[in-house]
């Protein structure tokens, strides 16, 4: 079919308004926030309903059009880049909360619903949504699901995968696959809503989802607590898990990020101290109280040289303030920021630590480390210019030799970033050829043509 | 057409500001265009990507991206919550030089800018001529915001709810001032702007009165010109050129502690974009970064210098606040008015959401006014929701705006600026 005619096909579907062809328009959906090359898709569809959603997709098989399904384009591992010639669909048209239920405590909303807007809704009707990225204030509920996006309060409350019920998705047919329900219990079928999470946009394209909700803590009590040496600082976070205290977050921050912190907002962290332990636990007041004088315990006990407890809101805002920061100062000191997720079990954080601090040597490069402690998720930050081509050779091996140590400790590639194109070279070494070759099967005989997402998670198809 | 590559060389001038997005698309959380059509193209994000593109020859519809990059607002929202500090206002602005440099200015913008702006008398002399023959062209529509629409089919005005000229402008009923430091001890040069002059010349009376008031010297010289947004916006940086060199030659020699003005966008232009954007020949006669000091806004200079405090209420009337953009993104003053409001004795409520941009934009107004309607819309509702029965604000251009969507409205509440209620009470 001619490109006209498929335009004019996918303008029945969607609507005129929502299909976009220029030039500008095209180059606008080339890129996300990974540091990669930037590749023009063809078309740009942006469907307002859920049968136009299912016409767009069908008619991306039918043409066999490579689809990549984009919400807010936040993921930082290319997960959006288009394949060349390919379709860009948007779901930030269908960004409606369709239910929020107290009594049985789950939701049903559109993929394109804003994380932040929607754990604001469900906070104003007394309950919680847990997951909260960095990026909540865009990014959708439709692209935390396909990442399975997780946030500071992962080590207590789960990932986004630890609050889906059930999903709508189409199929490359433009069928619509439904899984999972509104009861708590539900093993009806397969884990096919299971099966979404995580899967980038490569399996399916997602409708209505139902989220669980639950009661938000009573209390809370934030701290943060400086220590002498990294080790010290992880060996604490060791000792709170080994005690049974599991806090709701738990955040790491080394000096070069201390430092940096600092100078970006002057809020009076201790620029000389090599770790700062951001902390907080939650729920019932008597056993928050409790949690909070054994963690302060520990701390001690375990070397921290100053303890500070938040005594009110503005206190406790300004502890997640001070690490809310950690991206954004880190950010302005270079051109090009590349965030890594590198996750370890928590106890070899200590030396994977050790592990960045040879690497930033031996490459001669500067890398802020900051992240999850609590659930062994680092976020080495490596802050260069992408335009200095020897440098940028250098990122590309240090890049490499982080997820080699950290595969070596235990860990796994991604803790929440996903693998998209940015890492999928190194999926088999995680895994095994027999996962890949598993994984690809199964996509296979799902999308016989290959239209969903290709390129992304198990690599090219020619490498099969 | 134009050499492209030419203009892929310009652009290359902005690469090391360009290269300072990561592309997070944090942005997309507070960018008041991308709220309503929600196309990366409208969003900073997707603008810096197109500059990028043009930068580095990967695009060729320049005169696309000269559209995309005029569907903003220049709020500057974006830049005051950017992780990673891009300087997105220096960026659009010199690119919309850049591009205004290449395409050349439109006929319609050459002879407002060049034509008329750079002339302040004859600005004012065909402002002060439309201002008799205006009845003629509306009528009013509703006497609480003095709002009026077009009596016939005007492409310009469109269906908008406007405010006409004011029949004596500023620059008629006081044409300067030049009054020496009362029991203040201050002096304060009053810089105008064009539309208190025009359209809201009880704002400036407002502010002589209360400058008054407080024993204030005022030195108000005439001939004063426009603050050269418009221009600049537009990329004719002639005429902005010329306009601050106009100024510089009113405001460069007079004896004064401070430069206060009663709107927003040109406190903004003063303090933020002279120093920056000016390349004419005043910058070696006159110090423009010392004028740019003592550039206040009329709320801050009350609170912070004068030390105005606020006073209980006393069944004066319930005011609302919109912050202006040029003062809360680009300035960081949000305390300042509302405590002046509170100094004139009215009961304050705050409205949701006071911080996002009216969407006036100046012309982005007059060439997407579809969007700066719904922008706008969204306003007028969270006043109306605040149950105040008056919003003020500092900014006489978001005033403007934002009758015509409480008019539309039918709204009845009142629109002023923080200062009428300072020098009338509440
Ligand atoms: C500043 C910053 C901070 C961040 N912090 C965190 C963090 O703390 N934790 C974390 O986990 N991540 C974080 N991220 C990464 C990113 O924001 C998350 O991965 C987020 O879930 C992506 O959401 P999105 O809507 O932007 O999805 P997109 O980036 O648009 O898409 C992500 C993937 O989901 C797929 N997808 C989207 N919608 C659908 C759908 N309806 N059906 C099928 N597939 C779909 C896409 O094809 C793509 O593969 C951060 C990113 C930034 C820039
Ligand atoms: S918030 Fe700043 S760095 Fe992030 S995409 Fe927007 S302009 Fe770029
Ligand atoms: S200046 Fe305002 S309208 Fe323009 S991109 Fe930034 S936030 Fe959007
Ligand atoms: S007039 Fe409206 S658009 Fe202009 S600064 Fe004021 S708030 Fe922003």
């Amino acid at each position: 079919m001619s490109k006209d005619a498929i335009t004019k096909d996918f303008e029945a579907a969607v609507g005129a308004d929502n299909v976009m062809t220029s030039e500008t328009d095209r180059h606008a959906y080339s890129y996300d926030a990974a540091v990669l090359d930037s590749v023009m898709p063809a078309l740009v569809v942006r469907p307002t309903t859920s049968e136009a959603l299912g016409k767009a997709t069908k008619l991306c098989n039918d043409n066999g059009l490579p689809l990549t399904v984009r919400g807010a384009g936040t993921n930082l591992s290319g997960g959006t880049i288009p394949h060349p010639g390919g379709v860009v669909v948007l779901t930030n048209g269908l960004n409606r909360i369709l239910e929020i239920n107290e009594e049985d405590m789950y939701a049903v909303v559109e993929p394109g619903v804003v994380t932040a807007k929607f754990a604001a809704e469900v906070a104003k009707r007394g309950l919680f949504y847990p997951p909260d990225p960095g990026s909540q204030t865009v990014s959708t509920l439709g692209g935390n699901v396909a990442e399975n996006a997780g946030g500071l309060r992962g080590l207590k409350y789960g990932v986004t995968k630890d609050y889906v019920m059930g999903m709508d998705f189409w199929d490359v047919n433009g069928e619509l696959v439904k899984s999972g329900s509104r009861t708590v219990k539900c093993v009806t079928g397969y884990n096919l809503a299971g099966l979404m999470v995580a899967s980038e946009g490569t399996l399916g394209v997602f409708d209505k989802i139902i989220l669980k909700l639950i009661p938000p803590a009573q209390s809370a009590k934030s701290m943060m607590a400086i220590f002498p040496s990294m080790k010290a600082a992880s060996e604490t976070v060791a000792a709170i898990i080994a005690n049974k205290i599991v806090p709701a977050t738990l955040e790491m921050m080394d000096n070069f990020t201390i430092r940096t912190v600092e100078n970006f907002r002057g809020a009076g962290l201790p620029v000389d101290a090599a770790a700062l332990l951001l902390i907080e636990v939650d729920g019932h007041p008597a056993q928050v109280a409790d949690e909070a004088a054994k963690v302060e315990d520990l701390c001690r006990k375990n070397g921290a040289t100053e303890l500070k407890v938040a005594k009110d809101a503005a206190e406790r805002d300004a502890v997640w303030q001070a690490r809310r920061d950690a991206l954004p100062a880190l950010a302005k000191l270079k051109p090009t920021c590349v965030l890594e997720d590198a996750t370890v079990p928590r106890s070899k954080i200590p030396a994977m630590i050790e592990a960045l601090d040879e690497i930033s040597k031996k490459f001669d490069l500067t890398i802020g480390t900051f992240g999850h402690a609590g659930d062994g998720n680092l976020h080495p930050t490596i802050l260069t210019d992408k335009r200095d081509k020897k440098e940028w050779e250098r990122v590309e091996h240090a890049i490499d030799e982080i997820f080699d140590r950290a595969l070596a400790l235990g860990g796994t590639l991604s803790g929440e970033h996903g693998i998209g194109m940015a890492k999928s070279k190194y999926l088999e070494q995680e895994t095994s050829r027999a996962t890949l070759e598993y994984s690809r099967r199964m996509k296979s005989v799902l999308d016989p043509k290959g239209i969903l997402n290709p390129g992304k998670i198990i690599g090219p198809k020619s490498e099969g | 057409m134009a050499d492209i590559h030419k203009l892929a060389q310009m652009f290359q001038e902005l690469d090391d500001q360009l290269v300072g997005c990561m592309r997070c698309g944090m942005c997309q959380a507070v960018c008041p265009v991308f709220a309503q059509t929600g196309r990366e193209a409208d969003v900073t994000r997707g603008k810096l990507a197109l500059l990028d593109g043009l930068a580095h020859e990967m695009l060729s519809d320049a005169e696309g991206v000269n559209e995309k990059l005029n569907r903003c607002l220049l709020c500057g929202t974006c830049q005051s919550n950017c992780p990673s500090g891009v300087k997105i206002m220096d960026i659009f602005l010199k690119a919309r030089a850049i591009m205004t440099g290449y395409f050349g200015l439109s006929p319609v913008k050459r002879a407002i800018f060049r034509g008329m702006l750079k002339n302040p008398k004859l600005f004012n002399a065909l402002t002060d001529m439309g201002a008799k023959f205006q009845g003629l062209f509306t009528k009013k529509v509703d006497d609480l915001l003095g709002s009026s629409c077009a009596r016939f089919n005007a492409p310009v005005i469109g269906d908008r709810h406007f405010r006409t000229l004011a029949e004596k402008p500023l620059h008629k009923l006081v044409p300067a001032l030049d009054t020496p430091a009362g029991k203040s001890g201050i002096r304060v040069a009053l810089y105008v702007g064009c539309v208190i002059d025009k359209m809201f010349p009880h704002v400036g009376q407002s502010i002589i009165k209360v400058l008054e008031r407080h024993g204030v010297g005022v030195f108000m010289p005439s001939g004063q010109a426009c603050c050269g947004i418009p221009a600049l916006s537009s990329g004719d940086t002639e005429t902005f050129d010329s306009l601050v060199g106009i100024n510089m030659e009113r405001f460069g020699t007079g004896e004064f502690d401070y430069l206060v003005t009663g709107c927003a966008t040109c406190t903004s232009t003063i303090k933020e974009l002279w120093p920056r954007m000016y390349q004419g020949p005043s910058a070696q006669k006159y110090d423009i970064a010392a004028l740019e000091r003592k550039t206040m806004d009329i709320s801050q200079f009350l609170v912070d210098i004068l030390k105005l405090e606020p006073k209980d209420a006393t069944g004066g009337k319930s005011v609302t606040y919109h912050d202006p953009c040029h003062l809360k993104n680009a300035l960081g003053i949000t305390a300042q008015p509302r405590t002046l409001i509170k100094a004139a004795g009215c009961g304050f409520k705050e409205m949701a959401e006071a911080g996002v941009c009216c969407g006036c934009g100046g012309s982005f107004n007059i060439a997407h006014y579809e969007l700066s309607r719904e922008i706008g819309g969204r306003k007028a509702e969270n006043i109306v929701a605040s149950g105040a029965g008056t919003v003020a604000t500092s900014c006489p251009a978001c005033m403007l705006q934002i009758t015509d969507m409480l008019s539309r409205k039918k709204a009845g509440v009142d629109v002023k600026h923080v200062i009428e209620l300072y020098a009338d009470g509440c």
